[in-house]
């Protein structure tokens, strides 16, 4: 049994749990999933400053922060004690790509050619961390959700503006990846 | 017995709260803190699933935009449809809580922000190879450097919420 767990997961039964949270948080708490909104409660929390899109009583959304605290710890318990030594399973094509342009260490989940501490400060990690970063709190927060709160929640609630968001989400993935990313990726 | 299960009066704290949010229910029901901890629970699941199917990781996600597996898009696929199909069941049968509240999704209203604030984050996302939740696992994992990543996605969220006014919604 530890053997199954201990490969990686297949994608039905990743999707099958992940789905589920939907259900769960409604049946558990009259909640609706989604993880973006954390990020903004971490703001109300700490550095709400002056602005009024933070003036709330965060507390009231506590229970997304005990979810996220709970992602970081699964995350933890699963890299350590539940993960199997061969490297991650890419698809040949895109190993090959990846591979023109510097990148061939799939031994973890991250390259490190790329996520690294010594990366951090060339133009790669000030591009990869920290303005890839903010565009996705900046982003998601502008779209009101992210993949759980638009492309899961959103669209399982036949919710269209999700599916615009969904859709554009998509779009801009695949702008950055067949456009943007050559470029960057050999900086 | 029965009005504290009553439809939890729209506040101000609500309504500001709910900006943009989807994730958002009033609950009259007032609990210990601990009360929480079932969602702990359940994120831990989260988290295993999350690193045991790589969905947290960078290559997956440089798969999917290349359309080159299939793996990312069957995940989404599936959740969605046993999404779909759960809340069909709640509504259909008019399912309550476990406290006895009545379910109540909130309807998201459209704004431009679903289409510029969707395509910055879908860029984003390409760049990081993670969303908002892979950020936490990747930093549970222990990709320390990813703490950076999301610093900056708080300070993004922080940003947007200075600037929300002068944007277009």
């Amino acid at each position: 049994m530890l053997e199954l767990i201990k490969q990686p997961w297949p994608w039905y039964v990743a999707g099958a749990l992940i789905g589920l949270t939907v259900p769960f948080l409604l049946l558990v708490g009259n909640k609706t999933f989604g993880i973006s909104s954390s990020l903004r409660h971490l703001c109300a929390a700490c550095i709400p400053g002056d602005v009024k899109f933070f003036k709330y009583d965060w507390r009231k959304e506590a229970w997304n922060l005990f979810f996220v605290g709970g992602i970081a710890l699964g995350a933890f318990i699963a890299a350590n004690y539940l993960s199997n030594p061969d490297p991650v399973q890419l698809a040949a094509p895109t190993a090959e790509y990846l591979a023109s342009k510097g990148i061939t260490d799939t031994a973890a989940l991250q390259p490190s050619e790329i996520f690294s501490w010594d990366q951090l400060f060339t133009l790669r990690g000030l591009i990869f961390f920290v303005i890839g970063g903010f565009m996705v709190g900046f982003g998601t927060r502008y779209a009101g959700g992210c993949t759980s709160g638009h492309a899961i929640m959103g669209l399982s609630s036949l919710q269209w503006p999700s599916l615009v968001a969904t859709v554009m989400f998509m779009i801009g993935g695949f702008v950055m990846t067949w456009f943007i990313l050559p470029s960057l990726l050999t900086l | 017995m029965e009005s504290a299960f009553q439809q939890a009066p729209t506040t101000a704290d609500l309504q500001q709260r709910e900006l943009d949010a989807m994730c958002v229910n009033e609950s009259v029901l007032k609990h210990p803190w601990w009360y929480n901890l079932k969602y702990s629970a359940w994120g831990i699941l989260f988290g295993i699933v999350f690193v045991k199917a790589e969905i947290v990781s960078w290559f997956r996600i440089q798969e999917m935009f290349r359309f080159e597996s299939f793996h990312m898009y069957g995940v989404i696929g599936t959740a969605v449809m046993v999404g779909l199909i759960s809340v069909l069941i709640i509504k259909r049968t008019k399912a309550k809580t476990v406290y006895g509240e009545e379910i109540h999704i909130p309807s998201k209203t459209f704004n431009k922000g679903q289409i510029y604030g969707a395509l910055i984050f879908g860029l984003g996302w390409a760049i990081t190879g993670a969303c908002p939740g892979p950020l936490f696992a990747q930093i549970g994992a222990g990709y320390g450097v990813i703490l950076v990543t999301f610093l900056s996605a708080v300070a993004g969220t922080w940003v947007y919420g200075r600037f929300r006014e002068q944007l277009p919604h």
